[in-house]
């Protein structure tokens, strides 16, 4: 289960992306963050993002909140 | 005084080439009748198209009565799609296709998915790359009409290994269709495939000709109502003039293609080099070496892609993005989606003969200073 719920419907990419990397510095290392967002772009570039800053994507769920991607902070 | 515009989309419509201009002027004077008629205008006509197709048929490296004139790429590649799959029906309906054909094939599989067919995505690596081994899973499973390779993809360039991909088709007798539209008058065409198409405005000739090849013996038949014009395969009379242009644009393109391909190979290597260097937080994708010679796609972290589009036409540079929000349908880029790779701040540039070097020093000068602005803008520096 994450930690906490970043809630980004409604707004397009790369907006989601920004959220979750404004977000991230400010969690202690381990937690683990969900992105709720519904753009598409989001499945791709969520995991991207993580590659990117070598933070661990997690996987995509598909509950009643539409698509979610979890993100855990490593460093 | 605003610098001269920079045009960087090749691989959507190359500037037409000189010659295209003057063989489309000549032929308008002299090829409008219909050549399929008798009389003395119409043998003329007749004439100037038996011409282009020989032409055409040469530089492709196929006879001329394989080679069909279409109205577009896109019809092409629908027909090359569905007459494959109609001409194939007593052996199977399943459409085996890369996950990164050109949308114009992915179209026609969903016609044939919703006809009742299926269609397979094979998919590809992180460089866009196809992945052999699912591929050749894919072709031998039972009931595989036919499969669909794009020769280099037409949004990151990465070269596909078409020859081998071929072998595994001829393996269990499934033709190969290749879109060759990025390949045909710059790089030297793959071996194997059954049916190929291309697209006359990425090679410096007019909009509006597409090609549709189809090898002896390949079983494919003609998913448009009947027409006896272009060998059956293509419905309505060629826009002749256009046609004419089209092949002698080919010609000289081919031509001149291995100096071009040197040329532009250069200078994309210098794109990916500079890009990755000087602009923070940006990842340039396809294959660093087996790639096209004049394509280079990037995607630049926390930039809008229409966002960088607009900020580079003002600069006065034309490029192409697979962004989402450059899409109608508001999805990025499925090519990008397959690969793996960040989607948004997507830049796709692509070069053409008039491209100089000067035009992508401006370029690549002008750039950092337009994605810091538009980072600065979004208050996203520094994280």
């Amino acid at each position: 289960m994450p930690d906490e719920v970043i809630d980004c419907r409604g707004q397009r990419c790369p907006l989601p992306v920004i959220a979750a990397a404004r977000r991230m510095p400010e969690v202690p290392v381990g937690t683990v963050v969900r992105v709720l967002a519904d753009d598409p772009a989001a499945a791709v570039d969520i995991p991207a993002w993580c590659r990117m800053r070598g933070q661990e994507f997690l996987g995509s769920v598909n509950g009643p909140d539409g698509p979610a991607y979890d993100v855990r902070r490593t460093h | 005084m605003s610098a001269p515009p920079v045009y960087l989309d090749a691989a959507t419509a190359a500037p037409m080439h000189p010659v295209a201009r003057q063989a489309l002027l000549a032929a308008l004077d002299d090829g409008w009748a219909d050549p399929g008629k008798l009389y003395t205008q119409a043998r003329r006509a007749r004439q100037l198209l038996d011409a282009a197709r020989e032409a055409t048929a040469l530089t492709l490296g196929v006879r001329a009565d394989e080679v069909s004139f279409t109205p577009s790429g896109t019809t092409a590649a629908h027909g090359a799609v569905l007459g494959g799959l109609a001409g194939r029906r007593r052996f199977g309906s399943t459409l085996v296709h890369s996950a990164i054909e050109h949308s114009a094939v992915l179209h026609a599989a969903e016609r044939h998915v919703g006809a009742g067919g299926t269609a397979a995505a094979v998919p590809v690596d992180r460089l866009g790359r196809l992945d052999l081994t699912a591929w050749s899973t894919a072709v031998r499973a039972p009931g595989v009409a036919l499969a669909a390779l794009i020769t280099a993809s037409h949004e990151v360039g990465t070269v596909q290994p078409v020859a081998e991909a071929a072998a595994a088709c001829a393996d269990v007798g499934v033709p190969l269709y290749v879109d060759a539209a990025q390949s045909v008058g710059r790089v030297p065409l793959p071996a194997g495939w059954s049916v190929l198409t291309a697209s006359a405005h990425k090679w410096g000739g007019p909009p509006g000709v597409g090609l549709l090849a189809v090898r002896k013996g390949t079983r494919w038949e003609s998913p448009w109502p009947a027409d006896e014009r272009e060998s059956g395969r293509t419905p309505g009379v060629v826009n002749l003039p256009a046609v004419v242009a089209a092949a002698a644009s080919l010609r000289a393109a081919a031509a001149d293609a291995a100096a071009e391909a040197a040329r532009l190979a250069d200078l994309v290597d210098r794109v990916r080099e500079r890009v990755a260097a000087e602009v923070p937080d940006v990842e340039v994708v396809g294959d660093p070496v087996l790639r096209l010679p004049h394509l280079v796609t990037f995607s630049c972290l926390y930039v809008d892609g229409e966002a960088l589009l607009h900020a580079l036409d003002r600069r006065g540079f034309a490029v192409s993005s697979g962004s989402s929000c450059t899409s109608s349908t508001l999805r990025p880029s499925h090519v990008l989606e397959a690969m793996g790779v960040l989607s948004h701040g997507n830049v796709r540039v692509s070069l053409h003969r008039e491209t100089t070097e000067a035009d992508v020093e401006r370029f690549l000068t002008e750039l950092p200073g337009i994605v810091a602005g538009l980072r600065a803008e979004a208050g996203v520096v520094g994280l």
